[in-house]
């Protein structure tokens, strides 16, 4: 009876395998036919999609180094300002933000609690609500470059990371901190050499959330950039289909799968931080 | 205890004299991407304006154009339907698929990694590479993604469950793993079968999850838009009477900003008035998952 229950059990767990992995599979289709497209010559990409490119319909490279000039914009450009963008904004979040969560957990005085639950307040409010008056505010100010748009993500992505940095600090004993106090650091002192390091995992998870956040998002960037100079990769991808009327859907594919790999190399090599800095900030979210 | 409030107090006095460093730059830069802009939208909804600068008040007006405006009101429903579509299917697939990985079958790691990947990828991209598989299928029986509402309807739905099951399922995995295994050990001996241990025991204790989830994607059905754009724009119209278009496909926070930025100029205060009335609706979403999950930690 028993051995009959362990055997049963066994043969529902290789079903199971089973059956994950044939979605496993499916899940995985959607980027190989991107793969496959990006070396089909256009004519075919919608005729057969899902047909390997292979005979007449194989362009070789040639969709890679069409993409790289596509749409009147280099590719490269639009790759560098999407680094510097990510790269910028995130450091400055995480900065300022921790800094900020930091002295309000310890001072509490009320302006603290304002700026707080403003800060919560804002994490439920659509893009929709504040982009047209956002992007004008910004142009005045002259915020639209890639190295002045960082400011506008601090602003508008402050949110989310005050909530989570508070909350990590509010877990630290204060204990530490009145020592560093009592041999004579000053508070900048303190922050930077015993409590930042403290905030390590915080830190990563919050600058996971941001990065994943800033490079792919596109509306912002798109109101808020001078589209003529500045080109983020969801911006350009965006255009190739916009504002020309016959679309080259192979040079689209091959362009859409360099974007892709570095995606998906930064995720295979940072996954645990990152489905834990996903979890993290959905919980609390 | 009274010793540890006064030394925290003196730790915060010698602290709050540098605030200018540690608070500034946030405070300044949320005043500019955040406050001023929300306050000013807020009273832009109210005005009648083409540049900021000559913007006319003209009170409700602009709220009662919105509620008669056909695009709006179909914009509306049809992202509840989806919302609500969307939010069911995800949630049990999520949760079926997060259970099976936690039954402790090969491979469990690997799946999990391959289920969460889509996450990573932008909706700009996501909706391009789903209009050409979508595209390469239709295509064979002579129509297109763009050509029937309903196409474009169930096309969002696969594409937002390949993208958001595995980050559900990421939540549901986490929440799975807490339930006390003696709890289950203890439903086991008593002779429950499995399914009653999944419904009575399992499922009871997820139910935190369960809410997380729930709310996440009700509102990210509601403030869908990069998705929304790649994969159909609006697509197919139809024709009013009047003249107007109706963008079937098109959900709020695409009509939003085709009010603010398509061809009818001077329809900002308009546009802006329906961007207040989301605001409440994904603020009021906001809310009561707040309300719901206070609630439910007084029970336990």
């Amino acid at each position: 009876m028993k051995s009959g229950s362990l055997s049963a059990e066994r043969r529902n767990k290789t079903i199971l395998s089973v059956v994950l992995s044939i979605i496993c599979i499916i899940y995985v289709l959607p980027v190989l036919t991107v793969l496959l497209n990006s070396f089909k010559l256009n004519t075919y990409v919608k005729t057969d999609t899902f047909a390997l490119p292979k005979g007449e319909m194989w362009a070789g490279f040639s969709n890679f180094i069409k993409g790289m000039t596509f749409g009147n914009y280099p590719f490269w450009k639009s790759v560098l300002y999407s680094v510097v963008i990510t790269v910028l904004s995130t450091a400055l979040i995480l900065l300022c933000t921790s800094m900020a969560a930091w002295f309000i957990s310890r001072v509490n005085s009320r302006f603290c609690r304002i700026v707080y639950y403003l800060c919560v307040f804002s994490m439920v409010v659509p893009f929709q609500m504040v982009m047209f008056t956002l992007s004008k505010t910004a142009d005045t100010l002259k915020l639209n470059t890639p190295w002045t748009i960082p400011i506008v993500y601090l602003g508008f992505g402050a949110g989310l990371a005050i909530f989570m940095f508070v909350g990590f600090v509010k877990s630290i004993p204060l204990e530490i901190e009145e020592a560093a106090a009592i041999d004579g650091c000053s508070p900048v002192r303190t922050f930077f050499s015993v409590v930042l390091p403290m905030l390590k995992p915080t830190m990563i998870s919050v600058g996971i959330l941001e990065i994943m956040w800033i490079w792919n998002d596109y509306l912002l960037p798109y109101l808020v950039l001078d589209i003529n100079k500045y080109r983020t990769i969801p911006i350009h991808i965006q255009y190739l289909k916009g504002s020309y009327g016959t679309v080259d859907l192979g040079a689209t594919m091959a362009l859409i799968l360099l974007s892709i790999i570095p995606v998906i190399v930064f995720y295979l090599t940072c996954q645990k931080h990152i489905i834990k800095g996903v979890a993290a900030g959905a919980v609390k979210g | 205890m009274k010793k540890r409030h006064s030394s925290v107090n003196a730790v915060s006095r010698t602290i709050s004299k540098w605030g200018w460093l540690f608070m500034g730059p946030v405070v300044v830069a949320f005043v500019i991407g955040f406050v001023w802009p929300f306050v000013q939208g807020i009273y832009l909804s109210l005005c009648k304006f083409r540049l900021i600068s000559d913007a006319q008040f003209i009170g409700l007006g602009n709220y009662t154009k919105a509620f008669s405006d056909p695009g709006f009101l179909h914009a509306f429903w049809y992202t509840a339907l989806f919302a609500v579509v969307s939010l069911v299917i995800i949630n049990v697939l999520a949760f079926a698929v997060a259970y099976a990985l936690t039954q402790g079958i090969k491979g469990s790691n690997l799946f999990r990694t391959v289920f969460f990947m889509p996450n990573l990828i932008g909706g700009i991209v996501l909706g391009y590479i789903w209009s050409m598989i979508f595209d390469g299928i239709l295509s064979r029986y002579g129509t297109s993604i763009l050509m029937e509402t309903k196409y474009g309807f169930w096309g969002l739905i696969i594409l937002m469950c390949w993208q958001q099951i595995g980050y559900m399922m990421i939540i549901y995995i986490a929440g799975l793993q807490a339930v006390p295994e003696d709890m289950i050990e203890a439903a086991r001996i008593d002779g429950a079968s499995k399914s009653q241990t999944l419904f009575k025991v399992t499922i009871p204790n997820v139910m935190p999850s369960i809410t997380i989830c729930t709310f996440l994607s009700l509102t990210n059905g509601f403030k869908l838009f990069d998705q929304n754009l790649a994969l159909t724009a609006g697509q197919p119209f139809i024709i009013q009477p009047g003249g107007t278009a109706v963008k079937t496909t098109e959900m709020l926070a695409l009509n939003i900003y085709n009010t603010f930025y398509g061809q009818n100029a001077g329809s900002q205060g308009y546009a802006q008035a329906k961007a207040v009335i989301f605001f409440v609706l994904v603020a009021g979403l906001g809310l009561a998952q707040l309300a719901f999950t206070r609630k439910k930690e007084v029970q336990q």
